[in-house]
């Protein structure tokens, strides 16, 4: 735990401008030179339920959510069900108080709207604060923007708050609130915000602030992206104009961001009637030509399946992205796991033949997306890009120059009409568009409406020209060469080098993890090895192909490996020793599935518990230890 | 050269061109309704002068998804009942393309009920022929979402307790623009309104009465078959959607007595199609998309310059 950083959690009712409100006082405290990164927590409902969003800042480099936090801005929930009485939720209205205070750090600072929230109703508070050395700060923020104009600006006064207890400039906030609102509210919005900073700084002694801001400096633009923006435009950059969707929780950010920019780029985007259709449409557009992607999440993405299975067996490119969610069945629509592993992996009858990577952080995700799209061109091959609602959600600072690359939109072995002429066809002038013996088993295509390139694709096993065929002789040729592809995919990738590492190469042991854990665990290596544990990380992106050698290179290197992911079953264990065959008795797991990501000191007392005292027990974590096999 | 040169080009085109040189592993029985479509399809591409190369049939899964093997033009088989979804969007891709899907009607009623519905909902501009032989036939003999009530079949032995499904009906109520039904026995009829249907911009829903001699011996030839349209008895304006209705459900109870009723039963040449509409709202672009991939003159859109700063 640093103590230069500040980790601001505002907390209030879904519908109160929590998600707004604190992307702009991130995007203010970047501006102002330092690093941010966001976590969110939001019910499945529209309005009301508590919901809160933290903002990490510090100097420091940030890739993970903290442990605990040590400013809270509570807002009160001005949506509760049942403020009055004990219902079946419990008195909502309180909650952004009383519910966050377990995570507050000692010394910390609570804000709270006085306006809306009694924190008499919370049993112990004043005795909670003392103990915990809190400095509180009750301010009727609601009457102070209702005499502003309108109470919803609340929020707003808050931010005034918390820049005057910081000691932070209200210049970065007010630039902000300039670039993102409209006249209409900018006017008072910019009053309360300089009200509540005045009234604040003359009631309370704010020159030794209790929690500071820290300061920093960039040294070139900074952009605040979240893994949803950075799949979307790697799409974008890869030459991506055709989405196909049907909504659904969190994939819906991306179909969201794809749907409004395509049209800027002559792009095509439909919502359409369920899954089955969204990830067929897909299909048909990347048949006739143009590059297309689909996704959903859990639910979504098993509807999915068949039309994967098509695109497998017609070869035909398609991306898709899958944001995973607490499952089983409709789960937790809000809340990340990355337990949708194997359905992804393995999902449609018959022999995968599909790329799924899962990216570890936001320039990852842009990276990864650019990763998908080029190899599903060129190898003719569905990719799937594989992330969760943490990733996809959380924000955090990119350099602007991450992104400057030339974009790729080509659609990899596809014959013009010219070349189409020299390629084989059968007497009858059909092109063999699924020729047996090709380079790294992939056939050169043709597309509707060219000359000489007339075929038939089907999901039934077909002949060259893609008439169906079940003869021995064919069937083993076409799925070992479909099945070739994989192996040629798996030596791209270990040019591209998808992997993270962390920590000493030396190192006695190891941990390994995959997508969204990854900028936890290294977080928590950093402390480990601070605290004089020699411990390195792998976090591992491409799930299939599975780069056995490195994986298998890293696990020998060490004495033990934690294998830490957010399931129940420990999938990427599994699937880690079904790729190498054996070490089993040199793999645990730390898993968690409550519905939270991991907190690096989550991971840190894990390992010790389990690798050094070996007892396998961290108490105070609902984290879950398994131990290897032989254990 | 052009990237898709095949399209839109001037020339004859014989029939013989859909015409498989190799003949393909034989599916459909002696007598099947089905090569009535095919060779239906084989007189009104020629007549609509659209070539093999230019035109895309999507088909289901069944008895019905094998006319890819024998018409001889850019095909896509695709799986049980989503035929729709990849033809319309391959029209969206490339509106150039003459796009045809077909099933037969456990694909397209029964299974694929919901993209039927929101396709024709849509009116993307393609033609649809859906197999209606009652029957599921590559499966041996299953009852099938237009099988009488009371039919029996080794999935129904007691005998369907279902009402059958209503295609006509369905069909206008979702949006299509242009409805018809044809049968396997009225091949002059077939023609014509194939020829139509092509040609109609907007969704042409075309219910094909092809009998199965195989699996539903019992059920009729589809004769003898009255054309509504030329026929004294009825009288009807198929361009009024509420005499239309009337004219269909008149049909699909017929049907089950024994009376074949066939014809145009409603067309709508005013409605947009769906293509025309996303352009409309400046959702699609006015130059197929599907060239731009080959145009080595366009300067392809990078978000670093158009969407990042707002991120700053």
């Amino acid at each position: 735990m640093t103590d230069d950083e500040l980790i601001w959690r505002i907390s209030g009712g879904s519908g109160d401008g929590i998600a707004s409100t604190s992307q702009n006082f991130a995007k203010a405290l970047m501006r102002s030179g330092l690093n941010v990164f966001t976590h969110r927590h939001y019910p499945s409902r529209i309005r009301g339920g508590h919901t809160y969003t933290e903002v990490r800042a510090s100097s420091d480099p940030v890739n993970s959510r903290g442990d605990g936090y040590n400013f809270l801005l509570a807002l009160g929930d001005s949506f509760a069900r049942n403020p009055q009485e004990e219902a079946v939720y419990g008195n909502e209205e309180i909650k952004p108080l009383s519910e966050n205070l377990d995570e507050l750090r000692e010394g910390g600072v609570i804000v709270y709207d006085e306006g809306l929230l009694d924190a008499s109703e919370i049993p112990d508070f004043e005795e909670r604060a003392e103990e915990n050395d809190w400095h509180v700060y009750p301010l009727d923020l609601r009457g102070l923007a209702r005499d502003q104009g309108r109470e919803v600006m609340r929020n707003t006064a808050g931010v005034g708050a918390t820049c005057a207890l910081t000691g932070m400039d209200l210049d970065h906030v007010q630039d902000l609130m300039r670039d993102a609102m409209p006249e209409k509210i900018l006017e008072p919005n910019l009053e309360i915000l300089q009200i509540a900073y005045d009234q604040v700084r003359e009631e309370h002694d704010v020159d030794a602030p209790d929690v500071s801001v820290p300061t920093g400096e960039h040294d070139e633009t900074q952009l605040l992206m979240s893994g949803s923006d950075a799949i979307s435009y790697g799409a974008i950059d890869e030459g991506c104009r055709f989405i196909a969707g049907y909504p659904m929780t969190p994939w819906t950010e991306v179909f969201t961001i794809m749907t409004k920019n395509l049209p800027k780029l002559g792009g095509i985007s439909e919502q359409v009637e369920d899954e089955i259709a969204a990830a067929a449409l897909a299909v048909g557009a990347s048949h006739a030509g143009v590059k297309a992607m689909s996704g959903s999440s859990g639910g979504g993405f098993a509807l999915m399946s068949e039309p994967l299975g098509l695109a497998e067996m017609t070869e035909t490119p398609v991306v898709l992205v899958e944001a995973m969610r607490a499952g089983p069945s409709t789960g937790m629509p809000t809340k990340p796991e990355q337990s949708d592993l194997e359905h992804v992996l393995y999902t449609s009858q018959g022999d995968s033949q599909r790329v799924v990577l899962a990216p570890g952080t936001v320039e990852e995700a842009y990276e990864q997306s650019r990763i998908a799209f080029r190899l599903a061109y060129e190898y003719q091959i569905p990719s799937i890009l594989l992330y969760d609602q943490k990733l996809g959600g959380e924000m955090t600072n990119v350099p602007k120059s991450h992104f400057d690359r030339e974009p790729n939109p080509t659609l990899g072995k596809t014959l013009s009409e010219d070349a189409l002429a020299d390629e084989p066809h059968s007497a009858d002038g059909k092109f063999h568009r699924f020729q047996h013996d090709v380079e790294d088993g992939v056939s050169p295509r043709s597309i509707p409406g060219q000359k000489g390139g007339r075929f038939l694709a089907t999901g039934n096993e077909h002949d060259p020209t893609g008439h169906i065929a079940e003869s021995p002789d064919n069937r083993v040729a076409q799925i070992d060469r479909r099945t070739q592809k994989l192996e040629a995919i798996r030596a791209d990738l270990d040019t591209v080098d998808t992997g993270s590492y962390a920590g000493p190469d030396d190192a006695q042991y190891g941990i390994l993890t995959f997508g969204s854990q990854q900028g936890t665990v290294e977080e928590a290596v950093g402390r480990l090895n601070d605290a004089g544990v020699s411990v390195k990380s792998y976090g591992v992106s491409d799930m299939l192909p599975f780069p056995t050698e490195q994986v298998e290179a890293f696990v020998e290197s060490v004495d033990e490996v934690l294998v830490v992911e957010m399931t129940a079953s420990g999938q990427f264990r599994g699937l880690v020793q079904k790729n190498l065959g054996r070490y089993g008795e040199r793999l645990s797991s730390l898993l968690k599935y409550n519905g939270n990501p991991f907190e690096p000191a989550e991971i840190v007392d894990g390992f010790e518990a389990a690798i050094i005292e070996g007892d396998g027990d961290a108490s105070g974590h609902q984290t879950t230890f398994v131990p290897a096999a032989g254990d | 050269m052009s990237t898709f040169s095949a399209i839109g080009e001037e020339r004859e085109i014989d029939r013989d061109e859909y015409t498989p040189g190799v003949e393909p592993q034989p599916t459909w029985c002696p007598g099947c309704g089905d090569f009535s479509v095919l060779k239906a399809l084989k007189q009104a591409l020629p007549e609509v002068g659209r070539s093999p190369e230019e035109t895309l049939l999507c088909t289901g899964i069944g008895c019905s998804g094998k006319l890819n093997s024998y018409l001889d033009t850019y095909g896509f088989h695709t799986i049980h009942g989503r035929s729709l979804p990849v033809a319309r969007a391959a029209k969206l891709a490339n509106p150039d393309l003459e796009v045809i899907a077909a099933g037969g009607d456990g694909d397209g009623y029964g299974i694929g009920g919901n993209h039927f519905i929101h396709t024709a909902r849509e009116n993307h501009d393609m033609t649809y022929i859906v197999f209606n032989n009652e029957i599921f036939g590559l499966t041996k003999g299953q009852t099938s979402p237009t099988s009488p009530k009371g039919h029996k079949s080794k999935t129904q032995p007691s005998g369907s307790a279902k009402e059958p499904i209503k295609p006509l009906s369905m069909s206008l109520n979702a949006g299509a623009s242009y409805v018809a039904r044809t049968a396997a026995v009225n091949p002059n009829q077939a023609k014509e309104i194939l020829i139509e249907a092509i040609e109609h911009d907007g969704f042409a829903h075309v219910d094909f009465l092809t009998q199965c001699p195989t699996w539903n011996k019992d059920a009729r030839q589809y004769v003898p078959y009255i054309d509504v349209n030329e026929s004294d008895d009825y009288d009807f304006d198929k361009t009024d959607r509420v005499e239309a209705a009337e004219m269909m459900r008149e049909t699909e109870e017929s049907l089950y007595e024994g009376e074949v009723l066939t014809g145009r039963f409603y067309v709508d040449e005013d409605r947009p199609s769906y293509g025309a509409e996303k352009q409309a709202i400046g959702e699609m672009p006015e130059e197929p998309l599907a060239e731009r991939y080959w145009d080595d003159d366009y300067e392809w859109e990078r978000s670093h310059d158009m969407f990042l700063d707002k991120h700053a």
